[in-house]
């Protein structure tokens, strides 16, 4: 679906997204935006199939265009028996060739609901009778968006949905082929990277979100803030990433479960209090969503390309703990995984995803929330009751100091620094005290963070001739890309979303593993191969093969295999 | 009850004469007066000689970066707002580096109570010119003068509707205590300017040169009046007056919060149990 923004795009791909997960189907979506509110082109693409489906194509069998732009741009995307859906008047250009069907969405919303604004509704209807697939979910999700503006309203949307669908399911015979089967009877899980990550944070008691606005990160705010009265969660928009961040530490000393959000660029202002989360070893998570840069660079765009700066941020050495998921699912775990370690440990924590994942729609059967963990480590008066005077940073075998609750532990008073403190968190300079509190907030705790990390996921021939390297978001298309060459090579996928400390490798030796396989390719988002690079610091193994995409686009699944051709 | 030596901590490293120490025992005072405990204390200060104090006092501190006191202070009000929260800066620290998150928590309000140490010159990094110094201060980085107007914090503060402004001065701690009083028991965003030499780098605002021009709003004064306050605020030069010169009764940002109306966020319990109902949303 192609129009301008502020066209409704975003409300028919949604309600199509989630009639068809409705209806059993596994759907993909992805959106491609610009950064303006109105005009300009923007394009939702859904996938759908029962099978499961975990990336963009390139290729189209239905273009619902919402301006002449759309058919101008997409029209050679088209498959062969492929439809595009337009309503002539609209566009004020009528096409005749025979992969055209128009429908007059806006005649038919004044005709049947009085308002042209249900033409988006007309064209929702008009896919579903190109498919045949029953307005039975699509009646449903109207009756809920439409809940507060009645009953009216909502007949009316239903009628001009069942006008659009019977208009298509009799007035166009090339859409018999795209005719479709019923599908297993089940109801599949819709949701974004963004969302996932949201549910991740609520669903791990967080208690504070702390941010300023910046695409494409703001979906985790939005979504927090919806469930805020519910559940009792803080969410403060800062007045600068500065704040959001010292907020977000703040709120975490001073005893509840806190994140912040952003984008590569909002990061950079957060570096500084990133050094001060290491030093004053409060728990802390950041989620940042990658876009494309650098500086404004492209802003509603997606790039892998700030894994070597997040890596990096912050002046002097502490540790850091850094996920970058494939999948809503995994988003959704790694997000829970970031609150236990950055408590466990006292560590900040990072989620960095991008635009791509982050605004993709997945289908699940379900997530597993018995896998979620829960531990409180914070400690109230009854917890170090005996356990003499309270140190915020005493020494430990692992590190690991006892983390109070100021004024919800009796007396014990809770002191942090961030200049170099002694063990009560006051200020010190001298030598000794320095080199313990390095061994203590660093030294001791890497290596036990390191036996937290999962081993990368492998996926396809356990013992291939080739093997292709991602992390992040570049799952779903390596995933997919793995299935379409194995019918013909031995092919997998070595996918890290376990990123740093890279994991140990006593129960997989993804080294040993990569260093039999014939061809290695590292594939990556980015312009200079920052995981490769990443790679070859922490382990010495080099990647020599090396696929990058840089224009602010994901790999799509014909994209991909194209690059591979030169390989395989 | 506490007492003045519950709230005992390091020996301060200022020099001396610094107008530091009067804040220092003006503070402790001010908390054993109005019976506050060292656990019910949260200070939260920056980087600069200011940003030392709270280790020189004993209660729960959070010493975080230059400038970043009141995002700090704020959080951890919200996270707990049965605590206490006071933030001790800098005229550098708050007014400088940290200037824009001084507007937004005055608009904000939160229950936090804010003194900053303003001796109108840095002191840390060894005399170069603050936002408070006087327009032509010089300094080994300010050879010309200081080129800019000098700020004025409590006509801002008073601009922005405030919800307490004072000033105070290091040389009349029993004032100062009172003032102190004043603004940590006040409910809402309280700023509390206090004038202090540096006896080592500002060679023009000394003791004498404070002690000559500081005088307290006349009794009677009413600091109700918000254009009043501002114009008084605007007085500074031969005479500078102390003293409250302006509160109101807005909400605080606490009370605005739903979530945190019957119990502070950190005593509310979770258990992901309660939480999986979410899930059955994304069907």
């Amino acid at each position: 679906m192609g129009g301008e923004a502020g066209q409704g795009l975003q409300t028919i791909g949604g309600a199509l997204a989630k009639v068809f997960s409705r209806n059993g189907f596994h759907v993909f979506t992805h959106q491609d935006y610009m950064s303006r509110v109105r005009g300009g082109h923007n394009f939702y693409q859904i996938r759908f199939s029962d099978r499961r489906v975990t990336a963009s194509r390139d290729v189209l069998d239905i273009l619902v265009a919402l301006d002449l732009n759309t058919i101008e741009t997409h029209r050679k995307s088209l498959r062969e028996k492929g439809i595009i859906l337009y309503d002539s008047e609209s566009i004020k250009k009528k096409f005749e060739e025979p992969e055209f069907i128009d429908v007059p969405f806006k005649k038919i919303a004044l005709d049947v609901g009085k308002n042209r604004v249900m033409a988006n509704t007309v064209a929702t209807g008009a896919v579903l009778g190109m498919l045949g697939i029953g307005l039975e979910a699509l009646e449903e999700i109207l009756k809920t968006a439409f809940k507060k503006k009645g009953e009216e309203i909502i007949e009316k949307n239903i009628a001009c949905a069942r006008a659009g669908y019977d208009y298509t399911f009799s007035n166009c015979p090339r859409c018999e082929t795209l005719r479709l089967q019923e599908t297993e009877n089940r109801k599949l899980m819709l949701i974004n990277g963004l969302q996932a990550i949201g549910l991740g944070a609520l669903m791990s008691g967080c208690k504070f979100y702390s941010a300023y606005p910046m695409t494409p990160s703001t979906g985790i705010m939005n979504f927090l803030a919806s469930k805020a009265e519910e559940y009792g969660i803080i969410v403060e928009q800062a007045e600068d990433e500065v704040a959001a961040i010292n907020m977000a530490i703040g709120a975490s000393f001073a005893g509840v479960r806190t994140m912040t959000g952003t984008s590569g660029g909002g990061f950079a202002l957060m570096a500084e209090g990133l050094s001060l989360a290491g030093m004053t070893e409060t728990p802390v998570v950041i989620a940042e969503i990658q876009r494309p840069g650098p500086a404004t660079g492209l802003p509603t765009r997606t790039e892998q390309a700030d894994l070597l700066f997040v890596l990096y941020a912050g002046h002097g050495e502490f540790p850091r703990v850094i996920f970058d998921p494939g999948t809503p699912k995994q988003a959704f775990h790694l997000t829970n995984k970031a609150f236990e370690l950055a408590e466990k440990y006292q560590v900040p924590v990072f989620i960095q995803s991008d635009q791509y994942l982050g605004d993709s729609q997945w289908t699940f059967e379900d997530f597993d929330p018995g896998r979620l963990i829960y531990n409180g480590y914070r400690l109230r008066e009854a917890d170090l009751e005996g356990s003499g005077e309270y140190k915020r940073h005493a020494y430990s075998g692992t590190g690991i100091s006892l983390l109070a609750v100021p004024g919800e532990a009796g007396k014990q008073l809770v002191v942090t620094d961030s200049d170099e403190h002694d063990e009560e968190g006051h200020i010190i300079e001298d030598s000794e005290t320095r080199i313990e509190m390095v061994r203590k907030r660093l030294l001791k705790k890497m290596p036990l963070i390191r036996k937290e990390m999962e081993a990368p996921c492998l996926y396809g021939d356990a013992s291939p001739k080739i093997v292709l390297v991602g992390h992040g978001s570049t799952y779903g298309v390596i995933r997919e890309v793995v299935d379409i060459f194995s019918k013909e090579q031995k092919i997998s996928m070595l996918h890290f979303s376990e990123i740093y400390p890279l994991p140990e490798r006593d129960r997989f030796d993804y080294l040993e593993f990569m260093e039999n396989t014939d061809l290695v390719v590292c594939i990556e988002n980015n312009a200079t191969g920052q995981f490769a690079k990443f790679f070859r610091a922490e382990t010495g193994f080099e990647f020599t093969q090396l696929i990058t995409r840089y224009d602010g686009r994901p790999f799509t699944v014909e994209n991909l295999k194209e690059e591979l051709h030169a390989y395989i | 009850m506490p007492t003045f030596e519950d709230y005992e901590g390091q020996v301060p490293t200022w020099c001396p004469g610094c107008g530091n120490f009067q804040i220092l025992s003006s503070l402790k005072q001010a908390l054993v007066e109005l019976g506050i405990e060292p656990w019910e204390v949260l200070l939260v200060s920056g980087i600069g000689q200011s940003g030392k104090l709270p280790h020189y006092m004993k209660c729960h501190t959070f010493n975080g970066l230059h400038g970043r006191t009141l995002p700090v202070a704020t959080a951890a009000k919200l996270a707990n707002d049965a605590l206490h929260v006071i933030a001790v800066a800098g005229d550098g620290d708050c007014y400088g580096e940290g200037g824009n998150h001084f507007i937004h928590a005055i608009r904000r309000n939160p229950n936090v109570t804010l003194l900053v140490h303003d001796n109108q010159i840095y002191g840390l990094t060894k005399g170069q010119a603050s936002p408070t110094s006087a327009q032509g201060t010089r300094s080994k980085v300010q050879p010309f003068g200081a080129l800019s107007e000098p700020m004025n914090p409590l006509a801002l503060a008073i601009s922005l509707d405030c919800s307490f402004v004072a000033r105070g001065f290091s040389g009349d701690p029993k004032y100062l205590t009172e003032l102190m009083k004043a603004a940590i028991t006040h409910r809402g965003f309280a700023l509390l300017d206090i004038l202090q030499p540096c006896v080592t780098f500002n060679k023009i605002n000394t003791f004498k040169w404070y002690r000559d021009r500081v005088y307290k709003l006349e009794e009677g004064y009413a600091p109700s009046d918000r254009l009043k306050a501002f114009e008084r605020a605007l007085e500074w030069g031969e005479r500078i007056p102390n003293g409250i010169f302006f509160k109101n009764s807005r909400k605080t940002l606490e009370e605005l919060i739903p979530v945190i109306r019957e119990n502070p966020l950190v005593r509310q319990k979770f258990s992901p149990e309660d939480t999986k109902r979410e899930l059955e949303k994304f069907y």
